[in-house]
């Protein structure tokens, strides 16, 4: 095993991972995650616990198993997972359902909530619901009918419906303020959206004026709320400035095919991380100082050559700049390999304090609770 | 044809009568659709079964459990084959060891958690299934074990008995547990498994566990000392081959019978005589068959016995002549009566080197390919099988792993992992990924992604384009025209972008209004990928330059879309209409050559090579036709002027 990281095989292909949020005053490490699977004739989302940490055992680096506490069927496959809070998952499924599960601590059990059946729609068919994003009580859901649907995690109904928000497939979605989002399509447009405006308009479009790639994730800075991360069919990490025109800050190759997801991490925005088809995670670093590179640590290193770099309008923080600049040759990023080679796609992942964990088409969720931050 | 070995298993088919009709079938990639026909047995009556049935043979891939074995084994598969094929093969040998000993690890694991679940489960039937799925991974591994042992470590003679006694050892884990439990006990001694323990362990050739067990016989003794003492120091001093050590074999060899003649001597003196046990110890160290054959029970297996017997007597056995005591420890040890079992006849077929055989009679015993395939690959690797061309072309390992490919790809989620070893067959691989790449089902967008991602790896355009056309077609009909137009580009399907096209011109000609302008206006270079398509994107910019004001360039653009032969004539109608409002600003837009050219354009038009619409009458055309000339003139007024 390498770095440091064991799986566990769980007989059904993971699409989504999603660690439970730990209160930001207390500094534990999370110890809880749930999945969701995918492409099985009984899909399932279960919770996971990867016990106490500080138990000490012979070796730090394999500290156990991740344990299944409880397991749920899910009707469909979970095309996206997001904890609404402690005790809260909110999933979006390929039948266009959307469905708020409650995890019962004592007892160690999981029951549907609230179900919204048809929340994602085509006039005669279902169309999958592709993204789901909260903001407690407030959750938005998108899907491949082209929609973008509010709702409230206490009311029954609709909120609002954005009616042909786009013409193509949304496939993911992030908050950039409590009232505005941020989606991504299958022709490679970001799309900003505006609630406080009435109306199914965008207040904002951007894409590549290069080939319209399909985007597939997207994710916002936790600091900077105009700064985000795209990743789509081609495998490139773009980043944006929404606040800047119709062009990315910066493209950087990453990986061979299509990226699942990418992720700043919340706390040390400086790390990025995507994963990808191609059955690689890269763990992205910006350093302000060159002299000590992070790459002496282990795992496959690769130097990635940006396509562009256009120094931003302000903004003199150097982590910023790094990642706008996106220029490795100056040492300011550093890329690593997370896992070991010859994997099947990783669908998804999460990060939370120094724990990294992810989900395989293998079949494998993978945890490591020592990501070097 | 060869004749079937073993008795074929039936399987009664609910609701159906044989006496009655008879039945038909028809064969799928892992199962069998069976029916019932019209056709009544000699006096049968009318009336049947309305239902179909799918017989499956393999269970295995539905358990849970088993499922991580495939998804284990698939990623050590792969590593397997990407090992560099100019090493020379002496470099390779540890490798492959590790290879098979992680193959085995695997088996292990899953042994181990279907054993627990075999043990925790309510459910007695489920028991039992597992009971048996356990009972078979235990041949399988100890098969597999062995088949390392002999094939892939070939270890010479010397080590060979070694290798042996350790195989054994792994799979006769009872004594340990025994021993744990007797020496736990109050008075080890006087426990009733406390002989047995230590037998077993001199028959394992564990001496140094027997000589700590004896020791505590030999305290509650003490006038039996001296015989105690001397058992210890036979089994002590008993040589054991060291192949890291210079000692020749021969040198071994000298030194254990030198060894041997000690202890027959000892055995000649009555020296144990007082003792049962010690003496039937002592018979054991020189090998006496007789006595070992007594210890039936705890050998257990004739193969403990074979290799015991070894250990004893022969321990510089050669490979070559392993067959022969296999052979003959099977009959001393089995009932003359007793048909040996299938795990018995692989086993000696191991032993006598027979590979072919092995596999063979696997196949046969086990209903998945799982185990023969990987095992035949790996032996294939190892150069070990002859290159034994089958009639239909393939070799061995091709075919078994083909076979065990095409049941995974039957199973709704494992057929990604079948992917890799079809890429692995170099003679027929290819062909049956691509027949059953197109058949997995596309439920979303991103099951399609992915399965195109695997077609477009491997170059197969076909089954990327059917498949983007499939998904295509579905969004048409959803009218999702941005994702059909993402689907084309995927595909390069230039003829499909052009049909999106055209629903976008004729809802724009039925409604006034063009949809999804945000697809539209946003084209990029996948504008180029179809005229149409280029022209849709054109005349919306057209319309765009029109709203913004900026008369002469979309004067420009309209005037090109017609000379550049970019729209298609059925439209040439509406783009002349859409330049009427051009023609009659106030200021002149047009110059006098485009002015010309437009009129050019209206002739071709109006002389037959293009048939007008009928939705627009030739009134319209002669709007047209009077707006141009007035607008000629005004050109020519300017130029008067000037």
């Amino acid at each position: 095993c390498a770095n440091g990281i064991n799986a566990k095989y769980v007989s059904k292909k993971i699409s989504k991972t999603r660690w439970r949020p730990v209160s930001s005053s207390s500094l534990q490490q999370p110890d809880i995650f749930a999945t969701g699977s995918w492409d099985n004739e009984d899909n399932s989302i279960s919770i996971w616990s990867i016990g106490e940490n500080g138990v000490s055992s012979m070796d730090d680096e394999f500290e156990g198993d991740p344990q299944l506490l409880c397991e749920y069927k899910h009707n469909g496959d979970v095309l996206d997972l997001q904890f609404l809070d402690q005790d809260r998952i909110v999933t979006a499924s390929s039948t266009g359902a959307v469905t708020i599960f409650r995890h019962h601590h004592n007892s160690q059990t999981l029951s549907v909530s609230k179900l919204w059946e048809r929340a994602h729609h085509y006039p005669c068919n279902n169309a999958p619901c592709t993204g789901v994003v909260c903001n407690s009580p407030e959750i938005v859901t998108v899907g491949e009918d082209g929609r973008i649907m509010l709702f409230r995690a206490d009311q029954e109904g609709v909120l609002r419906t954005i009616e042909k928000a786009d013409s193509s497939a949304i496939h993911a979605v992030t908050f950039l303020r409590t009232t505005e989002i941020l989606t991504v399509n299958s022709i490679g447009q970001l799309k900003l959206w505006d609630f406080r405006q009435p109306g199914n308009e965008p207040s904002q479009i951007l894409s590549l004026t290069g080939d319209r790639v399909p985007l597939h994730c997207v994710d916002r800075h936790p600091n900077q709320q105009h700064i985000v991360a795209t990743g789509g069919q081609d495998g490139m990490l773009c980043i944006w400035d929404v606040r800047q025109g119709n062009m990315p800050i910066s493209l950087m190759e990453a990986h061979t095919s299509e990226m699942w997801e990418v992720h700043f991490h919340p706390s040390n925005p400086g790390h990025l991380f995507s994963c990808s088809e191609d059955g690689s995670l890269l763990h992205w670093e910006t350093s302000s100082n060159t002299d000590t590179p992070s790459f002496l640590q282990g795992g496959r290193n690769t130097s990635i050559i940006s396509r562009s770099a256009i120094a931003p309008a302000g903004g003199n923080q150097s982590l910023i700049n790094a990642w706008l600049t996106g220029d490795s040759s100056k040492g300011h990023l550093e890329t690593t390999h997370m896992l070991p080679s010859q994997m099947l796609s990783v669908n998804s992942l999460d990060v939370l304090g120094q724990c990294l964990v992810c989900g395989t088409d293998g079949e494998a969720i993978y945890v490591n609770r020592h990501v070097p931050i | 044809m060869e004749e079937v070995d073993v008795e074929p298993t039936t399987t009664p088919i609910p609701g159906f009568d044989s006496n009655q009709k008879h039945l038909g079938f028809v064969w799928g990639p892992g199962d069998i659709l069976v029916y019932e026909t019209i056709y009544k047995a000699s006096g049968g009556s009318a009336g049947g079964c309305p239902f179909v049935h799918e017989v499956r043979k393999d269970e295995d891939i539905y358990s849970p459990i088993l499922r991580k074995l495939f998804n284990e084994s698939h990623h050590i598969f792969v590593g397997l084959q990407r090992i560099r094929e100019d090493l020379p093969s002496k470099n390779k040998k540890p490798q492959f060891v590790s290879i098979s000993k992680n193959y085995r690890s695997v088996i292990r694991a899953c042994m181990e958690e279907l054993q627990q679940v075999a043990v925790s489960t309510q459910d007695a039937a489920m028991a039992t299934q597992y009971g048996n799925q356990v009972s078979i991974l235990l041949a399988v591994e100890l098969i597999w074990n062995l088949c390392e042992v002999l094939f892939i470590d070939a270890a010479p003679a010397g080590s060979l008995v070694l290798h042996l006694l350790d195989w054994v050892r792994l799979h006769k884990a009872d004594v340990d547990e025994k021993a744990r439990e007797v020496l736990a006990s109050e008075s080890p001694a006087e426990h009733q498994a406390y002989w047995d323990v230590v037998i077993s362990y001199v028959l394992q050739g564990r001496m140094d566990e027997a000589r700590q067990v004896l020791v505590k016989q030999a305290a509650l003794q003490p006038a039996a000392r001296v015989m105690f003492k001397l058992l210890d120091n036979l089994l002590m001093k008993m040589p054991i081959f060291n192949p890291g050590e210079t000692q020749t074999l021969t040198e071994f060899d000298v030194k254990w019978r030198h060894w041997r003649e000690e202890v027959d001597h000892c055995l000649q003196d009555q020296s144990f005589a007082s003792n049962r046990h010690l003496e039937d110890i002592c018979k054991i160290l020189v090998g006496d068959e007789d006595v070992l054959l007594e210890y039936k029970e705890l050998l257990s297996t004739w193969y403990h016995f074979l290799v015991t017997r070894l250990l004893f007597s022969h321990p510089t056995v050669k490979p070559t002549e392993l067959h022969y005591y296999a052979q003959s420890s099977m009959h001393m040890f089995l009932d003359t009566r007793s048909v040996p079992e299938p795990l018995d006849s692989i086993l000696l077929a191991a032993f006598e080197f027979d590979i072919h055989q092995v596999i063979k009679d696997c196949s046969i015993a086990l209903n998945n390919w799982w185990f023969v395939g990987h095992l035949t690959d790996l032996l294939d690797h190892c150069k070990l099988l002859q290159s034994h061309n089958l009639h239909f072309g393939s070799n061995l390992r091709e075919f078994l792993l083909l076979e065990y490919a095409s049941g995974l790809f039957t199973h709704h989620s494992l057929w990604q992992l079948a992917v890799d070893y079809f890429d692995h067959c170099p003679e027929f691989g290819r062909v049956y990924l691509e027949l059953q790449i197109e058949r997995v089902p596309l439920d979303t967008e991103r099951k399609a992604l992915k399965v195109i991602r695997i077609c477009e790896q491997r170059q197969m355009t076909e089954q990327v384009r059917s498949i983007c056309k499939i998904m295509a077609k579905k969004a048409l009909r959803n009218n999702r025209l941005g994702s059909a137009l993402s689907w084309s580009i995927r595909a390069k399907d230039a003829a499909f972008a052009t049909l999106i096209s055209e629903r976008f011109l004729q809802d724009y000609c039925a409604k006034g209004t063009f949809s999804d302008l945000d697809l539209i206006d946003n084209l990029g270079p996948a504008m180029l990928l179809s005229d149409r398509l280029t022209f849709l994107g054109k005349y919306r910019e057209f319309h765009r330059l029109y709203g913004e004001k900026r008369f002469s360039d979309a004067a420009k653009l309209l005037l090109s879309l017609m000379t550049a032969k970019i729209a298609p004539h059925s439209f040439w109608m509406t783009l002349l209409t859409d330049a009427l409002p051009l023609l009659e600003q106030k200021e002149v837009i047009f110059s006098a050559d485009q002015t010309h050219e437009l009129m050019f354009c209206l002739e071709e038009l109006t002389s037959g090579k293009s048939v007008p619409t009928p939705d627009k009458p030739m009134q319209v055309l002669a709007t047209v036709h009077t707006a141009l000339r007035a607008s000629l003139a005004r050109v020519k007024q300017l130029f008067t002027l000037h």
